[in-house]
């Protein structure tokens, strides 16, 4: 039980991670990014190719987040300037071809084979539990650091400007300030946060494949910012532990309802979920930590 | 001539809705643009500042050429509109509003912010003061810790023209300033107009209030279907045959 509750800790830090940089994105800029799982997946193959070739970690982890960036980078640069929906569609778009390339460039990524055997974090120091933990912990700062980043920016004239952006972009160009600029680096650094989410994802699972980077999870994110409050760090963190309850307490559900075939829990826990999310939406629209909207 | 409107025109389909207007706005001057709905006040509004691509035409601002410009690069000339329906930063306290309108600020930059807290720290505190004296000014001390979506309409106004000031442009445009304002604030946001003018910054502005701009402006641009079709002081203009036509006499009528 002990263990089941590290790897859901785990997992929930990942999705953390994950959050707030689409928070950043979505919650502050008003950035409609659908694309988030496609800089998670560059992340994770990026550490489990190169790690693969002998490459430490401690250099395969800045790569994943840099190799994240350098693809958000250019996919800013073109569509950026599209009007939101559009944007959101061309991010949808971006993550679905980073998915199909892993999946047919076979010499690089094995394909839908996918890479097993990526070396564990702290292997060869640490087993078991204690190696379990030291991952946890590994997380726990890696969120710190990117909470304490989110505060520095909330707080900074970048961090106001990104929120008059959200509000309305056009008085912003009145200005004399080009939204484009702005949106380009949040893009970038909510990936550079999705790509070391990746990174810890492939070390930490050991195997990776392309089935693994389906948009679903992009949605898991969304979900998890609507329900813990958009525009709010807090909100990403409570967020993120509202879903994997729902996500991992549907599980349970063939206890009380052992009718449930095995085949049909996937369905059923994707159930949870969505109810959660109309749950939520009908009455706590704000969500749980409450949105930008101030008292 | 600060601002020159060379022959803008802009067209929907067969439809002209600003058919080759020109016109000269004098350095620190106070001009009005009045019309009846659907003139094309505000798209020449938007043709101006680039917020729309013209048809044909150019504008020059302080005699350069900005008609390829982008509506940003306008603004950074100096030239800075102000919208019909007001676009405050809604979630934005007032106070947070004219702050983010300052020009040219180092903590908009993220390596600036993580690695030159202190720099970005005194910019912040040298723009609280000029905001400050701003709020002030504009007198909007009440609610300047209210975020701006609060606001009623005419204290959205006061928002707007907050922020034009505070990117230092020598040229306004403001786009129906009085429309939705009850009557005691457009005495005080006219006087307030007047004062800026007298610091040298020009205004170029939309009205339906007729009696507001009148009293205001040194120079009025008539605009029916999209054709500049009458200018000069403001009495004579409003004593014109062809003005009455297109727009008083439709108003009595």
């Amino acid at each position: 039980m002990d263990a089941y509750l590290t790897a859901i800790a785990i997992i929930t830090a990942i999705y953390v991670l994950l959050a707030l940089g689409l928070n950043l994105q979505y919650g502050l800029t008003g950035l409609i990014n659908f694309g988030h799982v496609g800089f998670f997946c560059i992340g994770a193959y990026t550490t489990a190719i190169l790690s693969e070739h002998g490459v430490p970690l401690v250099v395969t982890f800045p790569l994943a987040a840099a190799f994240a960036m350098a693809a958000a980078w250019p996919l800013g640069l073109v569509s950026i300037r599209l009007r939101e929906d559009y944007f959101a569609i061309v991010s949808l778009g971006f993550s679905e071809v980073v998915r199909l390339v892993a999946t047919s460039e076979r010499w690089l990524t094995n394909g839908v084979q996918g890479i097993a055997g990526i070396p564990k974090l702290f292997a060869g120091w640490l087993t078991g539990a204690a190696q379990s933990y030291a991952v946890l912990g590994l997380l726990v700062v890696f969120n710190i650091l990117a909470i304490l980043a989110m505060l520095r920016i909330v707080r900074s004239p970048f961090g106001r400007m990104i929120e008059a952006i959200r509000d309305n972009e056009e008085a912003v160009k009145a200005l004399g300030k080009d939204p484009a600029v702005f949106k380009i680096q949040v893009l970038v650094l909510g990936a550079a946060l999705a790509g070391l989410a990746g990174a810890v994802y492939a070390h930490y699972i050991g195997y990776i494949s392309p089935e693994q980077f389906l948009p679903l999870i992009t949605f898991q994110i969304w979900m998890a910012i609507i329900m813990g409050g958009v525009g709010r760090i807090s909100g990403a963190l409570v967020g993120s532990a509202i879903l994997m309850l729902f996500l991992e307490g549907s599980r349970f559900l063939r206890d009380v309802m052992p009718f449930i075939s095995e085949v049909s829990m996937a369905s059923v826990r994707l159930g949870a979920v969505g109810l959660a999310l109309i749950l939520f939406t009908m009455y706590r629209p704000q969500g749980l930590m409450g949105d930008f909207t101030r008292k | 001539m600060t601002l020159s409107i060379q022959g803008l025109t802009k067209a929907y389909g067969g439809l002209r809705v600003v058919d080759d207007v020109r016109f000269e706005v004098p350095a620190g001057a106070l001009v009005g643009v009045i019309g009846p709905n659907g003139a094309g006040k505000s798209t020449l509004f938007s043709l101006i500042t680039g917020f729309l691509a013209a048809d044909a035409g150019d504008v020059a601002f302080e005699g350069r050429s900005v008609g390829r410009a982008s509506p940003m690069e306008r603004a950074r000339a100096g030239m800075v509109r102000t919208f019909q329906v007001p676009r405050e930063f809604t979630h934005l306290t007032v106070r947070e509003n004219l702050m983010a309108a300052a020009p040219s600020q180092s903590g908009e930059r993220l390596i600036d912010t993580f690695f030159r807290p202190g720099r970005v720290k005194a910019e912040e505190a040298a723009i609280a003061l000029e905001v400050a004296e701003t709020i002030a000014f504009l007198r909007l001390e009440k609610v300047a810790e209210v975020p701006a979506g609060r606001l009623s309409g005419g204290q959205k106004k006061l928002v707007e023209l907050g922020r034009a000031l505070m990117t230092g442009a020598r040229m306004i445009l403001l786009d129906e300033p009085f429309a939705g304002v009850n009557p005691v604030l457009i005495e005080e946001l006219s006087v307030r107009i007047q004062e800026l003018n007298g610091r040298g910054i020009g205004f170029l502005i939309i009205e339906h209030d007729l009696a507001a701009l009148n009293k205001l402006v040194s120079t009025l641009h008539v605009m029916d279907r999209g054709q500049l079709i009458c200018s000069g002081a403001p009495d004579a203009v409003l004593r014109d045959p062809r003005v009455r036509d297109a727009y008083l006499g439709g108003a009595a009528a």
